[in-house]
C-alpha cells in the first residue's frame, strides 16, 4: 500500500532516466547561465585579457576599472536613485491600489460588473506600443511630460504596469479567503473599509508581497514608455544603459586612438552588471517569494 | 428595506472600483481610442500649440506598406519572431516544468535558476548582451546539425535555424511560464497516474492521454500571456518605426498611431488564432 502512496511518476527509480534528466536540467541551466557568466569574467577583463585569444574565461588579473569607467558613464549614483524611487513609488501604489479595486470586486454585487472585469481583462492584451504616441499627446497636454508623475498617476489609477494580471491575483485571492470573518467583522460593527484594511489585508501578505516584488521589478526594468515620457530628465540606469555607447563616446573622445581609451566589450558589460546588480541581489534575498509566491497565491486559478 | 441596503452595497462597490474606472477612461481607453483617431487624421500643429486634424482616410495605412522604406520589414520581423518564438516557449517551458516536477535533489535550485532571467530581463540588458555576444552561447554554424538544415529548403529550414540563433532569448523568456506550467502540473492528482500505471499506460502514453489534456488550459493561457509578453517587449523593431515617425514634421503623431494599430490588429490576429488552436470545444462527445 504505502507503494502506491509515494507515486512512482514522481519519484524516479531508474539510475538512467534520472542521471538523463540532471543532465538535461543542468545544460538547459548553463545555458541560462551563459550570459551572466560571459557578462561577470569580460566586465573584470582588463584590455589586454580581452584581445588576447588565449583568455576566454578566467582573466589574468580582476581589474575594477570597466567598473569604475561605466559608473561614471552611467552617472549612477544618480541612476540607482532614480531607479529606485521611479520603482519603489509606483510599485507601492499599484500594491495598494490593485488591492482596493479587486475587494471591491470580490465582496460586492454592482450592475455592469462583469463588463468591468471583462474590460479589465482585455486590457491585459492592449501592447504599450499602442497607446504610446497617444500617452505622449496626453501627459505633455497635462504639461506632466519630464516628470516622474507621468509613472506615477497611472499606477494610482490601477493603471499601471500589467495592473490587470494583479487585480485578478487580489481577486482569487481575496474570493479564497472566508466570508465568515466579514460577517462577524459586520456584526460588530465595523465598515467594509475597516473590514478591507484591519481583517483582509493582514491575511492577504502573499498576495501583496508577490504584487509589490512584481511590480518592482517590471517598474525598474521599463524602459519603452518611460524613456519617451521622462527619459532624458528623469534617466534610470536601464535608460543609462541605453544611452550608454553614445554617452561613453561623448565623454571619452578617442581622437588620441589609445587603446584604453576606447569602448569595449569589458566596459559595456560590466555597465550591463551595475544595470542588473540592484535585482540580482534583491531576487537572491527574496527568492523563495519571488517563485512560490506565485504559486500559491492561486493566480492560476482554481 | 432589502432593497435600500442592496442599492448602498452597490455603491460602496462602485466606490472601491472607482478608481481603476477613472483611470481606464483616462490613461487607458482614451489614449486607445485616440490613437485610432488620429491614424486616420493629418495632424498639425495649430500657433497656439494645439492640434489641428484634417480628415485623411486611409492614407497613412496605405503609406506605411506603399512607401514606407523601414516599416514593413521592422513590422514583419516582428511578428514573424512572436510567431516563431511563441510556440517554441510554450513546449520549451512544458518540457521542463515536467521535469522539474518529479522528486529531484535541486528542484528548488533549478526552479530559481530558471527563473532568473525574468527578473533581470529588460530592453537595454537583452540589447547590450546581444551586442556584445553574451547572448550566442554556442556559434551554431560550427554544428553538422546546423549546416544540414541549412542545406534543406529555406521555408522548412528557417523556424530550426531561427531557434538555432535565438536559443538564449527563448530560454530567458520561459521563467513565468515554467513556473505557471509547474504549479498547474501539481494541481493533477497523483491518483490519475497511478490508475494509469495499474492499467499499464508508460510515460508516453501518460503525457498524451493525461498531464497534455488536462494542462491544455494552463498551455492558452500562457500562450496568451507569451504573446502580450513578446508584443509589448522594448527591443522590438516595430518600435523603432512607430517612435521615429512620432514628430515627422508632415505627419506629427497620426503616422506613427497608424503603425501602432497595424501592429495592434497583427498582435490581436495572433492571439485569435492561439485562441481558436489552443481553446477547449466543450460541443466534442465521445
Amino acid at each position: 500500500m504505502k507503494k502506491l502512496h509515494f507515486s512512482y511518476y514522481k519519484t524516479l527509480k531508474n539510475p538512467v532516466t534520472k542521471t538523463i534528466i540532471y543532465v538535461v536540467l543542468i545544460g538547459i541551466g548553463y545555458a541560462y547561465l551563459y550570459p551572466l557568466l560571459y557578462m561577470i569574467t569580460m566586465s573584470f577583463m582588463s584590455v589586454d585579457d580581452l584581445v588576447n585569444p588565449t583568455v576566454t574565461w578566467i582573466p589574468t588579473k580582476i581589474t575594477f576599472e570597466n567598473f569604475a569607467k561605466a559608473w561614471t558613464v552611467l552617472d549612477a549614483t544618480k541612476a540607482l536613485l532614480n531607479s529606485a524611487y521611479t520603482s519603489l513609488i509606483p510599485a507601492i501604489a499599484q500594491s495598494l491600489v490593485t488591492a482596493l479595486i479587486a475587494y471591491g470586486l470580490s465582496r460586492f454585487e454592482f450592475p455592469l460588473k462583469r463588463l468591468l472585469v471583462v474590460l479589465m481583462l482585455s486590457t491585459f492584451l492592449i501592447p504599450s506600443q499602442v497607446t504610446l504616441v497617444t500617452k505622449y499627446v496626453l501627459f505633455s497636454r497635462l504639461k506632466l511630460t519630464e516628470t516622474v508623475f507621468a509613472t506615477f498617476l497611472p499606477a494610482l489609477f490601477g493603471q499601471g504596469i500589467r495592473s490587470a494580471i494583479f487585480i485578478l491575483l487580489y481577486y482569487n485571492f481575496f474570493n479564497m479567503l472566508p466570508k465568515a470573518f466579514d460577517e462577524a467583522a459586520v456584526l460588530d460593527g465595523a465598515n467594509s473599509f475597516q473590514i478591507f484594511y484591519k481583517i483582509v489585508l493582514p491575511l492577504s501578505i502573499p498576495a501583496i508581497v508577490t504584487t509589490f516584488i512584481f511590480s518592482l521589478v517590471w517598474y525598474w526594468n521599463e524602459t519603452l514608455l518611460s524613456g519617451l515620457l521622462m527619459g532624458n530628465k528623469v534617466k534610470t540606469l536601464p535608460l543609462a544603459l541605453r544611452d550608454f555607447v553614445a554617452r561613453y563616446a561623448a565623454m571619452f573622445p578617442t581622437a588620441d586612438g589609445s587603446a584604453a581609451n576606447r569602448i569595449n566589450e569589458g566596459i559595456r558589460m560590466a555597465a550591463t552588471m551595475i544595470t542588473i546588480l540592484p535585482l540580482l541581489i534583491t531576487y537572491l534575498f527574496l527568492q523563495r517569494q519571488f517563485v512560490e509566491s506565485l504559486e500559491r497565491t492561486g493566480i492560476t486559478g482554481e | 428595506m432589502k432593497k435600500n441596503k442592496r442599492l448602498r452595497r452597490a455603491i460602496i462597490g462602485y466606490m472601491y472600483v472607482l478608481p481603476w474606472i477613472v483611470g481606464f477612461i483616462i490613461f487607458t481607453a482614451y489614449p486607445f481610442f485616440y490613437s485610432l483617431y488620429l491614424s486616420f487624421f493629418n495632424v498639425s500643429f495649430s500657433p497656439d500649440g494645439g492640434i489641428e486634424a484634417t480628415f485623411a482616410g486611409w492614407k497613412h495605412y496605405i503609406y506605411a506598406f506603399r512607401a514606407d522604406p523601414a516599416f514593413p520589414l521592422n513590422f514583419w520581423n516582428t511578428i514573424l519572431s512572436i510567431v516563431l518564438s511563441t510556440p517554441l516557449i510554450i513546449i520549451f517551458s512544458l518540457i521542463v516544468a515536467i521535469l522539474l516536477n518529479r522528486k529531484l535533489t535541486a528542484r528548488a535550485f533549478f526552479r530559481l535558476l530558471y527563473f532568473l532571467p525574468v527578473v533581470i530581463v529588460s530592453g537595454p540588458v537583452v540589447a547590450e548582451l546581444v551586442a556584445n555576444n553574451a547572448a550566442s552561447i554556442v556559434d551554431p554554424r560550427r554544428y553538422f546539425i546546423y549546416r544540414f538544415f541549412q542545406m534543406i529548403p529555406n521555408t522548412i529550414s528557417f523556424p530550426f535555424l531561427y531557434m538555432f540563433n535565438n536559443l538564449v532569448l527563448i530560454l530567458w523568456f520561459s521563467g513565468v511560464q515554467i513556473i505557471f506550467f509547474l504549479s498547474g502540473l501539481q494541481k493533477i492528482s497523483s491518483s490519475i497516474y497511478e490508475a494509469a500505471q495499474i492499467d499499464g499506460a508508460n510515460d508516453w502514453v501518460i503525457f498524451w492521454k493525461i498531464t497534455l489534456p488536462l494542462i491544455r488550459p494552463f498551455v492558452l493561457v500562457n500562450t496568451i500571456y507569451t504573446v502580450v509578453d513578446l508584443a509589448s517587449f522594448a527591443n522590438n523593431p516595430v518600435n523603432t518605426s512607430i517612435t521615429q515617425h512620432m514628430f515627422d514634421i508632415d505627419k506629427p503623431y497620426s503616422y506613427s498611431s497608424a503603425l501602432s494599430w497595424i501592429y495592434f490588429v497583427a498582435v490581436m490576429a495572433i492571439l485569435a488564432v492561439s485562441y481558436l488552436l489552443l481553446h477547449e470545444r466543450r460541443t466534442k462527445r465521445a
